[in-house]
Formats: C-alpha cells, sequence, structure tokens
C-alpha cells in the first residue's frame, strides 16, 4: 500500500526521512508532497534518500493511506472525493481511505461525520487510550512536552532579563522566578526548562501525589493544604469545590505577585479553570510574562485571549500562543513521525506493506473515529488497571496523559535474600570442627603438623582472596589453576620410582600438570596485559 | 645441610611467592607483578624439585632427567600454545580444561604414589590420604572435562535431569565409603577397591556437573578451581608435601570463595547450585510470575545512534551475549567514541555476568577498554537514575527487575542491576525469548525500553557508523 505525506502548508510534517525510512522498510510505497518538510527542516532529496518518492501535493492526497499533521476543516464540506484532474488538497482523499492525523473529534464532531461518510477510516493520534501499552503512539503527551519547553523559550524571549543570577564586576542579578501551575506533561517540562535556565521554579498541582514529581525536577513544591484533593484514582485533576478552589487562588496571588513568569498550564477534564484573575495580574510586576498553556481551552488566566500576545494595563505581557509545538518544527515532526510509523507497524505485523489493525484492539478501537461509513467517536471507555499499580506516580497528570520523570519512582529496594539456616549451618560446622579434631587426634604425629599447615594456610588464603576484586576474579582463577599445577612436584618425585608402571603414570601426571603450569601463567600474564588503565585526564572514569 | 633441608628450604620460600602472587593479584597496579611473582615461585619450586627427584632416582639419573625434560617440554609446548591462540571468548574452557588437567594429575599422581609406597609412613592415615587424594582428583577431573564440553558447546548446557539424581550422588558417596572400608582392610593389595573408587568418583564428577545448566557455570568452575586446590593439598598429604599442602590450600579457598561470591551474586544457596536442575524446576513458578506481558518497542540502529549522540552520560551493560556474539571490538570502539565527544560512559558488570568469573572484564579489557572505566553492580547501581541512556548487550536475567519486585519470580531477590532506573534503556537482543533462568524480562515491556533486535555485533557496528 502506498502512504501519502500531503502538505498542510504548516511547519510540521507526521514523517521524518528517518520514520520514512521505517515504513519503506514495513514494504510501503511512501509518497511525500513537494516541500512537506521544508518548513521542518527536512529537504525532498532527503525523504528521496530515505526511499520516499516526491510527488505532487494532490498525488499524496490520494493515496491508499494518508498522514498529516492536523485533519484540515477542509474536510469536513463534503467536496466531490476522489482524485480528478485538478482536484487540490483535501479534496483529493478517496473514498475507503486511511487518515491518520490529529483530528479533536470531540470538538470537531462534523468532521467526523464527513469522513465517516466518505468512508474514509479515521485513526485520530490525539485519541490514543491512556493504557501505557499506547504510549509510544501518544502524540499529546509529546506535544505537550514541546509546548510546556517553548512556553519557556517564548517566556524568556518576552522577558527583560536573564533567568540565571549573574554576578559581574557592575553588580549582581538575581535568578527569576518562575512559578508554574499544574505539573502535567507540560509543567514538568517547564520547570524542567525553566530550572535548567538558571531560574528559580517553584510549582503547584492541585493533586499532592505529584509533589515528589516536582521536586525530582528541581522545583519546590508550593503548599497549600486547604486546596489539595484527595489522591485521585483515574490520573485526572477533578473540579475543586469551593472551599479548595478559595485556597488555591489565595496560593496564586501569593505566588504570581512574587514570580517574573508564570506559566499555567490546567485543565480539568478539557476546559481550562480561571487560575489567574485579573487583579493578579494588576498585582504583578511590570515585565513579567505570563505564558497560558491553556490557550487552546479558553486560557487559565483571565487576560488571556488564544493565539494572541496581549499586554496589560501595568505591562505584564500574557502569550496565549496555541502554536507552541509548531513553533519547534523539527522535532515536533520526528515526535509526530514517529508516532504514526509505531501506528503502521502496529498494523504490519508481517512486514508486507498492508495495514491491518485489530479493531478489537482497545488501543485501535480507541483512535478509531470513522470506519465503514460509521461515526465511531466516542470508544467505550477503556479501564485502566495495571499501569495505575506499577507506576503510581507517573500515571496522573492533569494536563495531558502520559509519562512523568522516572526519578520518581521510588527507588525500589532489593528483596531480602532467602534466609540461611544458621541453625543447619552451624550444625554441619560443629559436625565439620568434630570431625577434624578426630582425624588429627588419629594421625601419627608428623601428620599434625601437615594439618597445622593446611589450617594456616586456609586462613591466610581466606584473608587474601577475600581482598580480590571483582574485575580480577577470572585472572586470579587461572592463575591460582597455574599455581595449583604445583600438583606436578608430587609426579616429579615419582618419575625415578623404580617400578615402570609408576614411572609412566607419573610422567603422565607431570605432563598434564607442566601444562596447566605453563598454560597457566602464560595466559593470566596475557590478560592482565590487557588492562590497562584510562588516561589519566580521562574525565570519563568517575 | 643436605639435598633434603635445602629444597625444604626453597619450597618454604616458593609458597610464600604463592601467597604474595595471589595478594598481588587483587588489585589491578600489582596484579602483574602478582603473576610474576607466581612465575617465581613455581620456578623455584620446580628447580628444587628437580633436585630433589634426581638425588632420590632409583633410575640411572641421566634417565630420570630425560623424562623430566621430556615433560617439561611436553607441557610448555602444549601450555604456552595453547596461551597463546586462545580467545579471549574461549577463557571458560580453556580454564575448564586446565582444572580438569589437575584433577587428573591427582589421580594418577595418588595412584603411583599406592603403587609405589603401598603404605608410605603413616600405615591407615596415609591410606585414607590417598583414597581422598583420588577421589577428589577424579570428581575433578570429569566435572572439569564436563564443563568445558558444556562451556565450549561439545556437550548439551541444559541440565541432565536424571530421576532421583541427587540419590544417584548418595549412593555414589556410600559406596566410595564402602570401598574406602575395603582398601583399609586389603592394606597392601588394595588395588582393585581403587580402582574400583576411580571409576564411582569420575561418574559422580560427571553426573555431579551434567546435572548443572550452562548459566550456573560461574559457580561450577569457581567450585571445581577450589575442588582441584583440595585435590593438590590432598596429594601433599600423601607425598607428606607442606608446598603442596599450602598451594592446595590457597587454591582450595581461592575457589571456595569464588563460589561464594557467585552464590550471593544469584541469591541462591551453593546446595541448590550443586544439586542442580535451576532451569527446569521453575517451569511452573514463571507461568504464575508473569507479569501480563504487553507490548515492547522496537528499534533501529539509526534511532539508537541518534540518542547516543544526545546523550550526556551512557551506561553499557554487557552479558553472556556479547561474548556469544564477539561484539567486543565494536562495543569498545563505539565507547571511545562517544567518549571521545564528551560523553561519559561506563560499564557496569554483574558478578555473574558470562559463564566464569570476571569474565566480561577480561573481553572488555581485551578490546581496550580502560579498566577504571568498568565498574562492578555495586559501584554503579546508585548512578542509573542520573543516566540517560543504558545499553544492555547480551544480558537478561542480570537486569531483571522482576528479582526486586515479583516475589513469585524465580529469581526474587537476586541482585539486579537496576538499568530500569535510567531515562531510556536500549536492549540488543536476538528474539524475545527468555534467559538462561527461563524467567520473562518486564523490562523490555517496559515504556522506556527499547528493543534492539539481531545480532549484537552487527548492531553496534551499525550504530558506530552511523555515529
Amino acid at each position: 500500500m502506498r502512504i501519502g505525506i500531503p502538505d498542510d502548508g504548516g511547519p510540521l510534517v507526521p514523517a521524518t526521512p528517518t520514520t520514512t525510512a521505517r515504513l519503506v522498510g514495513l514494504g510501503y510505497g511512501v509518497s511525500v508532497a513537494a516541500g512537506a518538510g521544508a518548513g521542518a527542516g527536512f529537504p525532498d532529496t532527503a525523504y528521496e534518500a530515505a526511499g520516499a518518492v516526491v510527488v505532487p501535493d494532490a498525488e499524496a492526497w490520494a493515496a491508499d493511506i494518508v498522514a498529516i499533521t492536523r485533519a484540515p476543516d477542509a474536510l469536513a464540506t463534503p467536496g466531490p472525493a476522489g482524485l480528478r484532474p485538478g482536484a487540490r488538497g483535501p479534496d483529493g482523499l478517496r473514498i475507503g481511505a486511511v487518515l491518520i492525523a490529529q483530528i479533536a473529534p470531540a470538538a470537531r464532531p462534523d468532521l467526523v461525520r464527513a469522513l465517516a461518510n466518505r468512508g474514509v477510516t479515521a485513526f485520530a493520534l490525539d485519541a490514543v487510550p491512556r493504557i501505557s501499552r499506547a504510549q509510544s503512539l501518544d502524540v499529546l503527551s509529546a506535544l505537550s512536552n514541546v509546548a510546556g519547553y517553548r512556553a519557556v523559550v517564548e517566556a524568556a524571549a518576552e522577558f527583560g532579563g536573564m533567568f540565571s543570577g549573574q554576578v559581574t564586576a557592575a553588580g549582581t542579578t538575581p535568578p527569576a522566578g518562575v512559578f508554574v501551575i499544574g505539573a502535567g506533561v507540560a509543567g514538568l517540562a517547564a520547570i524542567g526548562a525553566a530550572g535548567s535556565l538558571g531560574a528559580r521554579v517553584r510549582a503547584f498541582d492541585v493533586r499532592p501525589e505529584v509533589a515528589e514529581q516536582i521536586e525530582s525536577m528541581g522545583a519546590t513544591v508550593v503548599q497549600a493544604d486547604d486546596a489539595a484533593q484527595q489522591v485521585s484514582a483515574d490520573g485526572y485533576a477533578s473540579a475543586l469545590t469551593t472551599g479548595q478552589e478559595a485556597a488555591a487562588l489565595r496560593a496564586y496571588a501569593v505566588e504570581t505577585a512574587a514570580a517574573d513568569i508564570v506559566v499555567t498550564t490546567a485543565l480539568v477534564r478539557g476546559t481550562a479553570p480561571t487560575t489567574i484573575t485579573a487583579e493578579m495580574v494588576a498585582n504583578m510586576r511590570p515585565g513579567s510574562v505570563i505564558v497560558d498553556l491553556a490557550a487552546p481551552g479558553g486560557g487559565n488566566c483571565e487576560l488571556t485571549v488564544p493565539g494572541e500576545r496581549v499586554v496589560s494595563p501595568n505591562g505584564v505581557v500574557i502569550l496565549g500562543y496555541t502554536d507552541l509545538p509548531d513553533r519547534m518544527p523539527r522535532h515536533t515532526s520526528e515526535l509526530l513521525g514517529t508516532a504514526v510509523a509505531n501506528l503502521v507497524q502496529l498494523g504490519t505485523p508481517d512486514r508486507d506493506g498492508r495495514l491491518a489493525l485489530d479493531p478489537d484492539d482497545v488501543v485501535v478501537r480507541g483512535m478509531t473515529v470513522a470506519a465503514g461509513g460509521e461515526v465511531l467517536w466516542p470508544p467505550p471507555p477503556v479501564t485502566v488497571s495495571a499501569p495505575a499499580q506499577v507506576r503510581p506516580a507517573s500515571s496522573v497528570e492533569p494536563v495531558e496523559t502520559s509519562s512523568g520523570p522516572r526519578q520518581a519512582r521510588p527507588a525500589n529496594q532489593a528483596l531480602p535474600p532467602k534466609p540461611a539456616r544458621p541453625a543447619v549451618r552451624n550444625g554441619l560446622l560443629g559436625l565439620g570442627a568434630v570431625l577434624a579434631v578426630l582425624a588429627v587426634a588419629a594421625s601419627p604425629a608428623d601428620q599434625v603438623a601437615h594439618f597445622t599447615v593446611l589450617a594456616l594456610a586456609v586462613v591466610v588464603g581466606f584473608y587474601v582472596i577475600s581482598h580480590v576484586s571483582h574485575a580480577l576474579h577470572t585472572p586470579l582463577m587461572s592463575q591460582t589453576n597455574a599455581v595449583s599445577g604445583i600438583i606436578l612436584v608430587g609426579g616429579m618425585l615419582q618419575i625415578g620410582s623404580s617400578d615402570p608402571v609408576v614411572t609412566t603414570l607419573a610422567v603422565l601426571a607431570s605432563a598434564v600438570a607442566s601444562i596447566n603450569i605453563f598454560g597457566g601463567f602464560l595466559v593470566t600474564h596475557r590478560m592482565l596485559g590487557m588492562f590497562r588503565r584510562g588516561a589519566p585526564t580521562d574525565g570519563s572514569a568517575r | 645441610m643436605s639435598v633434603e633441608s635445602v629444597v625444604q628450604a626453597v619450597y618454604l620460600v616458593a609458597a610464600v611467592l604463592f601467597v604474595l602472587s595471589l595478594a598481588g593479584l587483587s588489585k589491578q597496579e600489582t596484579a602483574r607483578r602478582g603473576v610474576l611473582l607466581g612465575m617465581a615461585g613455581m620456578g623455584l619450586a620446580l628447580a628444587a624439585t628437580i633436585a630433589l627427584a634426581l638425588a632420590r632416582s632409583e633410575r640411572p639419573v641421566g634417565q630420570t632427567a630425560g623424562l623430566i625434560l621430556l615433560v617439561l617440554l611436553v607441557g610448555a609446548a602444549v601450555g604456552t600454545w595453547r596461551a597463546r591462540t586462545v580467545e579471549m571468548t574461549q577463557m571458560p574452557e580453556l580454564i575448564a580444561l586446565l582444572h580438569s588437567f589437575v584433577g587428573a594429575a591427582a589421580v594418577l599422581v595418588g595412584l603411583g604414589s599406592y603403587l609405589s609406597e603401598p603404605t608410605g609412613s603413616g600405615g591407615a592415615v596415609h591410606l585414607v590420604e590417598v583414597f581422598l587424594g583420588v577421589l577428589i582428583g577424579a570428581v575433578t577431573f570429569t566435572g572439569s572435562v564436563v564443563a568445558f564440553g558444556k562451556l565450549s558447546g561439545r556437550l548439551r548446557s541444559s541440565p541432565l535431569m536424571l530421576p532421583g539424581r541427587n540419590w544417584l550422588n548418595l549412593g555414589a558417596v556410600v559406596l566410595s565409603a564402602g570401598l574406602l572400608w575395603w582398601f583399609l582392610a586389603a592394606g597392601r593389595s588394595g588395588v582393585f577397591p581403587l580402582l574400583l573408587m576411580t571409576v564411582v568418583a569420575l561418574a559422580l564428577g560427571w553426573h555431579l556437573v551434567a546435572a548443572i545448566g550452562g548459566g550456573d557455570m560461574p559457580v561450577v568452575v569457581s567450585m571445581l578451581n577450589s575442588y582441584s586446590g583440595w585435590a593438590a593439598a590432598a596429594a601433599g598429604f600423601m607425598l607428606g608435601n607442606d608446598l603442596l599442602i599450602i598451594t592446595g590450600a590457597l587454591v582450595g579457598s581461592s575457589g571456595a570463595i569464588l563460589s561464594y561470591i557467585m552464590c550471593r551474586a544469584m541469591n541462591r544457596s551453593f546446595v541448590s547450585v550443586i544439586l542442580g536442575g535451576f532451569g527446569a524446576e521453575t517451569g511452573a513458578a514463571v507461568q504464575s510470575g508473569a507479569v501480563e506481558p504487553g507490548s515492547y518497542r522496537e528499534t533501529t540502529a539509526l534511532e539508537v545512534a541518534d540518542r547516543l549522540t544526545a546523550a550526556r552520560s551512557v551506561i553499557v551493560v554487557p552479558g553472556y551475549g556479547m561474548a556469544v556474539a564477539k561484539a567486543q571490538y565494536p562495543v569498545a570502539d563505539l565507547v571511545a567514541r562517544l567518549t571521545a565527544r564528551g560523553t561519559v560512559v561506563r560499564f557496569g558488570i554483574h558478578p555473574v555476568a558470562g559463564r566464569l568469573p570476571g569474565h566480561m572484564n577480561v573481553l572488555l579489557a581485551e578490546a581496550k577498554v580502560p579498566y577504571d572505566q568498568v565498574l562492578g553492580m555495586d559501584e554503579i547501581n546508585g548512578d542509573f537514575p542520573g543516566t540517560d541512556v543504558v545499553l544492555v548487550i547480551g544480558a537478561n536475567d542480570t537486569v531483571n527487575p522482576a528479582a526486586q519486585d515479583d516475589p513469585a519470580s524465580p529469581i526474587a531477590g537476586m541482585p539486579v542491576l537496576e538499568v530500569w532506573q535510567a531515562r531510556e534503556v536500549v536492549v540488543f537482543k536476538r528474539s524475545m525469548a527468555t534467559g538462561y533462568a527461563g524467567v520473562q524480562n518486564p523490562l523490555f515491556f517496559r515504556e522506556n525500553t527499547a528493543m534492539l533486535f539481531g545480532d549484537a555485533k552487527d548492531q553496534v557496528e551499525l550504530i558506530v557508523q552511523a555515529l
């Protein structure tokens, strides 16, 4: 089958040369519209080198499978379907084709209906069920990660100061104060980005269980006990009670007034609650910056205008950009492309270039918004079970789903080793000691001296060997091997025997033992010659 | 001052040199000196022994000297040839083979000793010494031969499961005890019970090791190392030679300690390893302990190269699979390149990785990886959380989180390398098959784990090219 990558005019492209090569490796033909990757920095020649064909845009739309960043609104207006001369853009999408895109099915029922009418099988990359198996398909969490990072970059560009404190001859500047509301994927990414620029980062989340994650990213958790919810069962933040909301707002007021940068990411079940009132903005210092990542849902700040940069009367800049991931087209495209390739790979277990996604698979079912002429959105609910148990911390986030920082997972302690049975062990030791004493007592006098030597040598051996480093166990073994060739001494002394049988046995014994001695020492020497230390200045070895 | 007393004095010096030699091996800095001290000790001991053998010779001196020269020439020729040509990946086989030589020599020396002076000086005690020396030697001999066969792939490495195998072993021991009684009663004419016991002991050694699977070989090889030492010590008793006793005791305790360390690293008792049959017994537990497997994520060499380019710290965890694929050279090359870019790269070695204690360290040293870049499990386990990428090359059970998370797992409680704490884990593997312990590895299904299938060597070479 042929996969088409049309040019949506935006900077993003859902296939990079790397993922194109993966798709080709799965047996598909890939047609990339000319210039589709230009905005993300991938020239047509790179796609050709990866095995794709560069075609006009209309031809890319006419492929069996079409992957595009976002399903364009034009698909919602029922136009003449099928490839016809002069058909441009989405009109070229064929009846019965497969569409892989971000669709936002909840917000665009008309589009979903139109796709179903056309017989298109549509997979929404933004409707991936929240189960751990599906994480590699989930673009929402990947994009929120990018958005959180970009939010800090945008804020830094608007902010008239440096993030990290500087000490110069002309004076000292303090580090910027950054306050992050909502520690989901985007919030945590913002915390990380701001922290690595050198800012002092404080963060707040109504879910008490994410405090650990906030701290693991290097930020300080803002405490507002009255606002804290119970640990959420399903991982989403729920609406606050009146009392909680009041407490949270008090905390926001205090923190925003002190901060230079505020990044707010609160989404509750898809809608954006107000976290920053106009009054709070008025109390902020002029020149401060608010980045509202909830702008697509209407905004957390009362003054936010989605998609716009506005400046409050007292000079606070409020960024309501809704295209933050688009502003990092290269990496965003890589993430999208990987998700598309992962989905296609999931549906191509035989690498034969035929897409056969199992419609009963909960992941596939969740993503399928239209198929066989029917609207399949919303999907039946998916029960989340095991992941919550395995990763209690990271399966709960507010804005979007996904993986939290792994540092948050409490370090597992090794299970205690199997209990030894001291009674049995002591009993055996005691028995051995008694037997040894009996054996020595029954021996003639000259043998007793030998037992003394044996006992002392064993003790010396234990002390000497106990300090050998693990790395040298093999050389130690071959060395002890060579040394135990000392049995040659016994053989040699018998060679001179007058009994030819004894001499023969002795010669054989001596021969094998001497192989041991020569072989053992030489191979040990050879091995140790290989061990070398890194250059003394080598910083790689701590 | 007779030849005898001079020889005894030289033996004392040689014994001290052996102790110093093993002490030197405890650290990298002194290891080479340790080998040289051992060689010097052995040289002195041999020179003294030759002198003594010539002085005691019951044959014409020239004849004895010729035989000794012949023996040494054979030993030097074969030993040097093996030592020079052996591949470092074959080190476990070589060591097992060398152990079998010690065992064989102990048997031959014991028989010779009995034939040349049946009662010796100590009467019954001497006979017991002879008997035990031959017994230990024989068990060591066949045990090592089987270990060699399994390690070199000449024998199947899966455990041999005879019905009632523990009773067979016990029966062999009881039978040997009976033969000892007969041997003591027969006194001067006890060759027959002695030979019969030798056969029984050979069978016992064979069966003991045949029942142990390939993955337990680190324990087996160190155990045989210990046995070979005790065989030498027993020979020392029967010959009344303190040098043999000291050396044998040193080697014996060395092997015992190594066995103990290996067992602890697998969280298993020594007895359970020796009794064998590990892989098969746990079949049922695997079912119950299996977590829902979920899906794994496959990756490509190119993607891994990208990750490595972006990473600031990388830890490589090699296992037996790296030795099988002979991937240590490309791995070392990869690490050298990353290090040159300023990435912090280290190796994390589990104590039982490979088929021999310290096997991985030798392979990496062969590929010229600096030893201070190679860390043990306890040294590196705390560093995984701060690491960007972990490359798991041919290791499986030693990085299995089930050992910590799943009390029902057969490997529960075994100390493991906590690779999953790193930001990202790439597992190099041939297929999704389970490791030696037959336990499914939940690591592969973790969301921060990517699988890179195929021959480890080829894949690493691809990554190096992509860099």
